[in-house]
């Protein structure tokens, strides 16, 4: 079966994200003024393929703790998207 | 001292460490290839400064899984020299040789200029000829130099004498201005618990000859050798 997994990777609360106060800066200069935080992060789309759920889920956890994300500086969480079954062969439907 | 330069894909200093260690120190050095799996020929391993594969991810996230990088961890845990620069130390970082992290520069910009460094302790390999708090003028050159540790392990740097270079004003002292990228507690520069493991983010390798404006770079490289000698005795 074949998976879709999404990862957000983003700074932990604590460590200073530059690039994100600086885009917050950008934002108040166009006027954006209600805009208190800014926090930039990753986005990685993986496509896999594996048994189940449980094991796409697990092998995308493990890839993100041994690469995707530096847990000294980043938190992460993953979206797994499932093939729908009622998706009726390729390119079918995908539920979260 | 049989020195040997990690070259991955994207370094981009390995040619000025070659020169500062052959040209101007005499002594033997070769290039590494991040496939390597022996060092057992090398006394002191230099990762080197550059855009190892693009930067991508983090910086030195793929370099830490090249095959070179094995042979690294063990020569490094058996008590070998290791000095990370720049992209090296980002490297060292991502292997857990090193503690801690450096993200952007808290200027967003990337900084190519002269700092100088106070040398906070000498007792790492890479420090044995200086003396506590002399005051090395090294250039630097990196977008993503910005050390940071949570507060505990910061604390256990400091505690255990890890920090090694600290940026400074040309007198030593450690003012806000002469950070030139943020890092916590001015850190330019950091040792592992033993001494052997060192990174720092200025360039040595760039300070090696007066004609270049500075060659007290070359205090490392020296200190390196008499930390053999030592051990030699």
């Amino acid at each position: 079966m074949t998976y879709r997994a999404e990862v957000f990777v983003t700074l932990k609360p604590v460590v200073n994200d530059p690039a994100g106060l600086t885009i917050k800066g950008g934002l108040h200069a166009l006027g954006f003024d209600s805009v208190r935080e800014v926090r930039a992060g990753k986005y990685l789309v993986l496509t896999l393929d594996a048994d189940d759920e449980d094991q796409a889920r697990s092998r995308v956890e493990e890839m993100t703790r041994q690469l995707l994300a530096n847990a000294v500086i980043e938190d992460y969480r993953i979206e797994l998207k499932v093939p729908s079954p009622s998706g009726g062969g390729q390119g079918g439907g995908l539920r979260t | 001292m049989n020195t040997g330069i990690v070259v991955f894909p994207g370094t981009w200093s390995d040619r000025d460490c070659a020169h500062a260690l052959s040209d101007v120190l005499g002594q033997p050095a070769r290039y590494v290839d991040h496939r390597e799996e022996r060092l057992d020929d090398l006394d002191l391993v230099i990762l080197p400064g550059g855009f190892s594969y693009g930067d991508y991810l983090r910086c030195g996230a793929i370099a830490r899984f090249a095959p070179v990088m094995e042979a690294v961890t063990d020569f490094a845990n058996r008590g070998g020299l290791v000095l990370g620069i720049c992209n090296g130390f980002q490297i060292l970082q991502e292997a857990r040789l090193l503690p801690g992290a450096l993200l952007r520069n808290a200027s967003c910009e990337f900084r190519c200029e002269w700092v100088n460094l106070r040398v906070e302790q000498c007792e790492s390999a890479f420090t044995l000829d200086c003396r506590p708090g002399q005051v090395l003028r090294i250039p630097i050159s990196h977008g993503e130099g910005n050390f940071f540790a949570d507060p505990q392990t910061l604390e256990a740097i400091e505690r255990n004498g890890q920090v090694v270079f600290r940026y400074c004003a040309p007198d030593g002292r450690v003012t806000a201005e002469s950070n030139p990228n943020g890092s916590l507690g001015n850190i330019a520069g950091i040792a592992n618990a033993h001494g052997n493991v060192v990174g720092l983010m200025p360039h040595p390798e760039r300070a090696c000859e007066d004609l270049l404006g500075s060659s007290d770079g070359l205090a490392l490289f020296r200190s390196a050798i008499h930390a053999l000698d030592r051990v030699a005795v």
